[in-house]
């Protein structure tokens, strides 16, 4: 060894570059990484494994079993015995095939089979200049997948050649539209609210559209008082409304029955049940509960002694209750305090409950994007003079509700699972009105998993594409880059 | 400490005091609480002076321009801005905020939105400017910032020093006739600091009345018609540029100025 080392160096031939060992690629590197990368993962690794092997062995058997075709459970059980042997288990979901317009559509009545799932349809093109706007490839897949499946759908329905003939020239109208611009469709989302209504509980059209035009009738006040300032217009675009809806409707409505009367079978609430029921709900629900929360989560965070303590009052009331005890006060004890006589539609009754309550947790997730906010986003508003409406609206809004956007699906995916609660008030949920019913005949006395697995499947395919579409919202809304 | 050397030469032909007075303070107080952050503040500034507020930290800059805006509110006193007295009158406050542009120490542009939003989204909805014209004059003040070529990106891909003259030029395109600056260089890197303060140098030298908070001694002598010095939420000394580095007269003034300057 030199007494001094020398700082100086220079390399004289460069290094090829060579292949990595094999631990460090491929199969085995994947494996040593994420199942066997210390003591605990390769225990929990085994014991997961074990867990795996002990559930396929117990239940596949029964899967791989299942009976398709059957009239009833005991003749489920004596093809399996006959296939399999004595003492074999086998799925029987005969009962979803036979039963399957029930588990849908509940006591709707067959011959109208096609308005819920028109309904349905719709909604997705109703829903396409608000979800999907940003991507047309997206817009098209989604809604080409729609328009397909109603048109398979619709002549099992019991619809004729000609109708669907429409439909489909309808539908196809629609995709045109939808490919051609991004809010092409607005204006069905503007109507479907009273279409969907009129689809689903029929009756004269001339209820659903004089409801609808409060709207406009809200917005017409609005323009007309705004000069006088921003409370008294505000009162205004929300009395205006009310009052027609409340006493307004019922006075003209006959007049145009009388002149221009159009209406279709009128369906009852009580006949709702299955899917159409928690979708009817579920999505009411979603759609009011999105604005009120948010205006709840503004009004909490008022400078307004008043509109605080009330915002704050009915978000801490309503979250402090069970959701069964609202649904209760709904059925039973709305009674006793309306005016006897007056017809309070269940379904109604049952929505503004699930609505509020998904309202106030609504308002709590975005007054925790509110609060994740600088200080200095306020500011910046401010301090380019925008006033406390288009600041909200056009800085903060946008920001708070992307990042409050995990919770607030989360808020609607428990709300249309707890859809299936309506069940107590005596309406004909999925989960346990349907299924009892069902039960309830003397055929399908004793299945018990095959509904329920079903049941939970198809809640599953909601609650995912809404956990996925947030996912993509998500990503599609990230520009912060950080 | 911070002195970013000024290399440049400034025209000085368009950088004229007028006897209109822009902002009107007298006898304003102003209070966090039980704190009294402000005390009896009077100060007149004419249209086209450049005005820098100098002081420690805590002395109460940040809330003196903030109260010019109504950022904060004053308890007792007045403020008149371009004629316009700041009351609760939430008229007057938010047609004092469209004239007078404030640039922050952070920035905060607004990062859901791409540059060319930022900048036409207040002469749109505040103004309520055509869309294609908003884009023009956004256009024009990208140019002035020396940065067209970011115009569609978002906030979040842009340098500090970028991002702060695109916040200079969200501020211009509301064709404010007065700027606020609250330490806008405080959070950049030295070279960034000098982009930024070329630019505001720029806008001095076409006449904008600018109040501005900065630790920037160069700027203030390069620019300033007149330095103030606050402390503890007076105003201890005001003077113009050159005698008050070289001859200041209050014993706090001359502290402060010896750190700073590190003499
Ligand atoms: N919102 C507030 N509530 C209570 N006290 C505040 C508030 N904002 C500022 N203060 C206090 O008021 C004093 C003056 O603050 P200000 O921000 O105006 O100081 P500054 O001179 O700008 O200081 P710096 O150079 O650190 O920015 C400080 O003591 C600060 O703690
Ligand atoms: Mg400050």
């Amino acid at each position: 060894m030199s007494e001094h080392h020398s700082a100086a160096y220079v390399r004289s031939a460069m290094l090829p570059e060579q292949a990595p060992p094999v631990s460090e690629i491929g199969v085995i590197r994947w494996l040593r990484e994420n199942l066997f990368s210390g003591p605990l993962n390769t225990f929990l690794t085994l014991a997961g494994s074990f867990i795996l092997y002990f559930l396929v062995k117990e239940y596949y058997p029964w899967l791989r079993h299942s009976v398709w075709h059957a009239g009833s459970v005991g003749e489920c059980r004596d093809i399996v015995t006959a296939t399999w042997g004595e003492g074999a288990t086998g799925a029987c979901w005969a009962i979803i095939r036979d039963r399957w317009n029930m588990f849908m559509f509940g006591f709707y009545p067959r011959e109208h089979y096609w308005r819920p799932t028109l309904a349905l349809g719709l909604l997705i093109f109703a829903a396409a200049p608000v979800l999907f706007a940003e991507s047309r490839s997206i817009r098209m897949v989604v809604l080409g997948i729609v328009a397909a499946f109603l048109l398979v759908a619709f002549p099992g329905l019991g619809v004729g050649a000609a109708a669907n003939l429409m439909l489909a020239a309808a539908l196809a109208a629609m995709l045109v539209v939808a490919w051609s611009r991004p809010w092409g469709l607005l204006w069905l989302t503007g109507i479907y609210p009273g279409l969907a209504v009129w689809m689903l509980w029929g009756g004269s059209v001339w209820g659903p559209v004089l409801a609808m035009s409060g709207f406009v009738l809200g917005w017409a006040a609005w323009l007309a008082t705004r000069r006088f300032g921003t409370i008294l217009s505000v009162g205004a675009a929300v009395l205006v409304p009310v009052a027609w809806w409340l006493f307004g409707v019922e006075q003209v409505l006959p007049l145009f029955d009388a002149v221009l009367p159009y209406s279709i079978d009128a369906v009852r609430s009580e006949k709702f049940g299955g899917f159409v029921l928690a979708l009817t709900i579920g999505v009411a629900g979603i759609v009011l509960s999105l604005p009120i929360g948010v205006v709840l989560a503004l009004a909490r965070r008022s400078d307004m002694l008043l509109v605080k303590a009330l915002a704050v009052g009915f978000i801490e009331f309503i979250r402090g209750v069970p959701l069964i005890s609202l649904l209760f006060v709904a059925s039973l004890l709305l009674n006793y305090f309306l005016p006897p006589g007056t017809n309070f539609d269940i379904i109604l009754r049952v929505i503004i409950m699930v609505t509020l309550f998904a309202a106030a947790y609504i308002a709590e997730v975005v007054r925790g994007g509110l609060a994740a906010l600088p200080r200095g986003q306020f500011e910046a508003a401010d301090s380019l003079g925008l006033d406390y409406w288009k600041a909200q609206r056009l800085i903060v809004l946008p920001q708070a509700l992307k990042i409050s956007i995990p919770g607030i699906v989360s808020t609607f995916i428990g709300m249309f699972k707890d859809t299936t609660l309506v069940v107590f008030v005596g309406l004909l949920d999925p989960l346990k009105g349907i299924t009892d019913s069902v039960r309830a005949s003397f055929e399908w006395k004793g299945a018990y998993w095959e509904p329920y697995i079903f049941v939970g499947c198809i809640f599953f395919i909601f609650n995912f594409s809404m956990s996925r579409y947030s996912m993509y919202l998500e990503r599609r809304l990230k520009r912060d880059h950080r | 400490m911070a002195e970013t050397q000024i290399e440049r030469q400034i025209d000085r032909s368009h950088m004229t005091v007028s006897d209109e007075v822009a902002i009107q303070i007298t006898a304003m107080n102003k209070w966090f609480g039980t704190f009294h952050v402000l005390r009896d503040i009077n100060l007149t500034v004419n249209r086209g002076e450049r005005i820098v507020i100098a002081g420690p930290s805590g002395s109460g800059k940040s809330t003196l321009i903030r109260c010019i805006n109504r950022l904060e509110e004053h308890q007792s006193g007045q403020i008149i801005v371009d004629g316009t007295e700041l009351t609760s009158d939430l008229k007057n406050i938010d047609k004092v905020r469209s004239e007078v542009g404030m640039v922050f120490q952070h920035f905060n542009l607004f990062p859901h939105l791409t540059i060319m939003e930022n900048l036409t989204l207040a002469p749109i909805w505040v103004r309520k400017v055509p869309k294609k014209e908003a884009d023009e004059v956004a256009m024009y003040y990208l140019e002035k910032v020396k940065i067209p070529e970011q115009a569609l990106k978002y906030p979040g891909q842009l340098s500090g020093g970028q991002q702060q003259r695109v916040a200079i030029a969200r501020s211009l395109c509301m064709k404010p006739r007065i700027m606020l600056f609250d330490e806008p260089t405080s959070a950049l890197d030295p070279e960034m600091i000098k982009e930024v303060l070329d630019t505001m140098i720029e806008l001095a030298e076409e006449g904008m009345t600018m109040i501005c908070v900065t630790h920037e001694m160069g700027f203030a002598q390069a620019v300033a018609n007149r330095v103030i010095f606050m402390d503890q939420g007076q105003i201890v000394e005001q003077n113009e540029p050159y005698e008050f580095f070289n001859n200041p007269q209050s014993e706090r003034t001359k502290l402060f100025l010896s750190q700073i300057l590190g003499h």
